[in-house]
């Protein structure tokens, strides 16, 4: 289990260790810790979107490691250098929707295009293929075909989409999918919301509202509210993470389309700033291209040279 | 923020001016800010590391040492630096024989079916007659997503369902296209990534079949370091002509444009503004220089406030401003003159470091709610105008009669008051810094 998700992740990030951290591994050769290591190592980390600020944390911790433990040797450097980035996110790391209830409410929000809709018909699949009863509710009234994109998901995953009509209160949507997953006896209802840019004063208020609405219909639901975002988003992940956090309470993350080149950085300074744990990463854009989020798999796939 | 790169350098510069004249190691030192300042704005390492040391050198040669400004002196190269590698806007080329095919390639979920939209709203504006193609048959309900904004925009859209494959559907539009008379073929194709060899073919082929006049990557604004692998590879695989760039909207710095432009050297044509069908709009590269330095978009806020303003008027309410002394019957001037540049939101869009307070005020202030204000305001005694303490409840009642409101919306109105009180104390902190740029007479 931990192997098979630990090769999905690597999968998808055997790109990212040729160009960017397959030179780090280059870079972590029995040469001598140098300035010029420091400068190269710094260059690296930023590529991979890891961000100014963490990177610069990140190699003024490596540096002072470097003084109190004598390491003089580049590859020493490497190991310890792991060890941080490992800690970074399992810090924040958590159980997703951990405990027992009857209904597990999740919540997806994220900016446009982020990839909330396929992320869900990927965790409707993944809720499914462990015994769960899913249910399914359209919450994006706004975007143009929305509804149609998951309702077609739900045939294909075989779980049942709770919709309105388009131009519909997405308030209104997740109450009624809520009363039809009680009734039905689901285990997990998952709701899709329209993207919105997180400095849109409006939608985010209407997001508070769907939000309010789970929050009243079932006990300390929303149980997880997921962020949804693109591997490929520089340092405005953090911006975004930010906001969605204030508004709703974003519980975990959900990092989307890393089979990419795209290197995921950002989800160092997220589970750094925001203490936001990543539960999962998309891996592709078919139903099963969905693997649980695990640090070590994560940081090893990084660093394993080819 | 640029602010803070003006701080930082001047900073810097007041530190190393203490020990004498500045040196080239001096400027190396101030280099190392602007590095990490568009390194946050998600400008490409490989570019940054280029673009400084041309920095540098020009820097040198500027004699930024003997300035007695360093900081601004950098600053001001900086920005022509950045202006130049960003480009003239391109415009799109349509001049061929009818129809003229744009054919809009990206990522997944970079924006290209809204843009297609939109682009197809632009040019019927101008007297084109467009035909919208639904050559995306992969991800669900792709084509629904056109079809559906075709309808809204009366504009028709050819479809073939998800069986044939989008070289063929791309020939059948064509066709179509000749037959009613359409001037213009608008392709919508599936997002897709750069390493995608089948994917990448199938848009070669889509090319060949279809040689359009106009090939645009249209890309995210909040694209990171990966925005250099896409242009390339798009570049190579298909040759672009243009770039939109989409959801700059948001408070993304937008360094991508950048990254894109200098591995392309295609022209920025068009940028996405918003979800509604109009918000395309044309790119300034000054604009844009600034907002990669985090300085918000000033040079619309000054052309808008010059436009919309009396001057000297202007200078004496910016006084006022800076202690903090708005009060109701200024906002209600403001608000009148505000109506000129545009909605509030916008305003606000503009000015740099106000994303967070943004977020904490209404997005839009329309019309109607721009008519609900005055009404309010006018209801007000002169007395109430200067000093909104004096608004107890009685008070509040006589006015929501007399202005046909309700006391919650006068309420509503006072706490946004308020706080444009304190963000107006607050900017005027911020202008107060000698940061060089000033917005003249700040309205709101
Ligand atoms: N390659 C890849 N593509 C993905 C992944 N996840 C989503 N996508 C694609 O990204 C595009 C946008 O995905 P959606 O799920 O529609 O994104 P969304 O956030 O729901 O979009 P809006 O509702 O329009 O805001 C689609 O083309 C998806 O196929 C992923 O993990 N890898
Ligand atoms: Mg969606």
């Amino acid at each position: 289990m931990v192997f098979s998700r630990a090769a999905s992740i690597r999968d998808s990030l055997s790109r990212t260790r040729r160009s960017v951290f397959g030179q780090i591994a280059g870079l972590f050769g029995p040469g001598e810790v140098t300035e010029e290591f420091w400068e190269d190592l710094e260059e690296l980390l930023i590529m991979a979107d890891i961000g100014v600020d963490t990177t610069t944390a990140l190699i003024a911790g490596l540096r002072e490691d470097a003084v109190q433990r004598g390491m003089r040797r580049a590859e020493q450097v490497r190991g310890r250098l792991e060890e941080r980035l490992v800690d970074i996110l399992e810090a924040s790391a958590r159980p997703y929707l951990e405990g027992k209830r009857h209904l597990s409410v999740v919540l997806t929000v994220g900016v446009n295009g982020s990839g909330k809709t396929t992320s869900i018909a990927k965790l409707a699949k993944y809720h499914k293929d462990r015994g769960q009863r899913v249910m399914l509710a359209a919450g994006d009234t706004f975007r143009a075909a929305a509804i149609d994109q998951l309702k077609i998901w739900g045939d294909r995953v075989g779980v049942e989409v709770i919709a309105s009509q388009p131009g519909g209160d997405p308030g209104a949507v997740v109450y009624d999918a809520i009363r039809a997953s009680r009734s039905r006896g689901m285990d997990v209802l998952i709701i899709d919301t329209a993207g919105r840019l997180h400095t849109k004063y409006n939608l985010m208020q209407e997001l508070k509202k769907v939000h309010g609405v789970a929050q009243k219909q079932v006990h300390r639901a929303p149980h997880e509210t997921l962020l949804v975002l693109d591997a490929t988003t520089g340092q405005n992940a953090l911006s975004q993470a930010k906001v969605f956090k204030e508004a709703v309470k974003i519980t975990g993350v959900v990092l989307a389309k890393l089979d990419g080149t795209a290197k995921g950085g950002m989800a160092f300074a997220i589970a750094r700033d925001l203490e936001l744990p990543i539960y999962f990463v998309g891996t592709g854009e078919k139903i099963e291209d969905l693997a649980e989020f695990d640090a070590h798999a994560f940081v090893d796939g990084l660093f394993e040279g080819d | 923020m640029f602010e803070d790169l003006t701080a930082k350098l001047q900073g810097t510069f007041d530190r190393l001016a203490g020990k004498g004249k500045l040196n080239e190691n001096d400027v190396k030192t101030a280099m190392r800010e602007v590095k990490l300042a568009l390194l946050e704005a998600d400008v490409n390492f490989k570019v940054v590391k280029d673009l400084v040391a041309r920095i540098n050198e020009r820097c040198i040669g500027a004699e930024v040492m003997k300035s007695l400004t360093p900081a601004q002196q950098v600053i001001k190269i900086v920005n022509e630096e950045l202006i130049a590698i960003l480009g003239d806007p391109g415009k799109l080329d349509l001049s061929g024989t009818p129809p003229q095919v744009i054919m809009l390639v990206g990522l997944q979920g970079s924006g290209k079916t809204t843009t297609a939209a939109k682009l197809a709203s632009l040019l019927r504006k101008k007297k084109q007659r467009p035909l919208l193609v639904a050559a995306d048959i992969y991800r669900p309900a792709a084509i629904a997503q056109l079809e559906t904004l075709g309808k809204q925009l009366d504009i028709p859209v050819f479809s073939e369902g998800t069986a044939a494959a989008p070289p063929k559907i791309v020939a059948h539009a064509l066709r179509q296209a000749r037959q009613s008379a359409n001037t213009v073929v608008i392709l919508d194709t599936a997002g897709r990534l750069q390493i995608d060899e089948p994917m990448m073919r199938e848009l070669e082929q889509v090319k060949e079949r279809s040689h359009p006049a106009e090939i645009l990557l249209v890309a995210d604004a909040m694209t990171g370091q990966e925005a250099v692998n896409v242009a390339r590879e798009f570049h190579k695989r298909v040759g672009l002509t243009g770039l939109i760039l989409t959801k700059i909207d948001g408070d993304a710095r937008g360094g991508a444009a950048l990254s894109i432009r200098q591995v392309t050297g295609v022209p920025i044509k068009f940028t996405g503004t918003g979800e509604k069908l109009d918000a395309l709009e044309p790119f300034y590269p000054d604009r844009m220089a600034s907002r990669i330095l985090g300085m918000g978009d000033m040079l619309t806020l000054i052309e808008k406030a010059e436009q919309a303003f009396d001057k000297e008027e202007s200078a004496a309410l910016e006084k006022r401003l800076r202690k903090g002394e708005l009060d109701f019957e200024m906002f209600l001037s403001q608000l009148q003159q505000v109506k000129k540049m545009g909605s509030f939101s916008q305003i606000l869009d503009l000015i740099p470091g106000i994303s967070s307070i943004k977020n904490q005020l209404p997005q839009e202030v329309t019309d109607q709610q721009f008519k609900r204000i005055e009404a309010i305001i006018s209801s007000m005694t002169l007395a109430e105008r200067r000093n909104s303490r004096l608004l107890n409840a009685s008070r509040k009642r006589r006015i929501a009669r007399g202005s046909g409101t309700t006391v919650q919306e006068v309420n509503e109105l006072l706490s946004q008051f308020r706080q444009m009180q304190r963000m107006m104390k607050n900017l005027g902190k911020m202008g107060g810094r000698g940061g060089g740029f000033q917005i003249p007479g700040l309205p709101l």
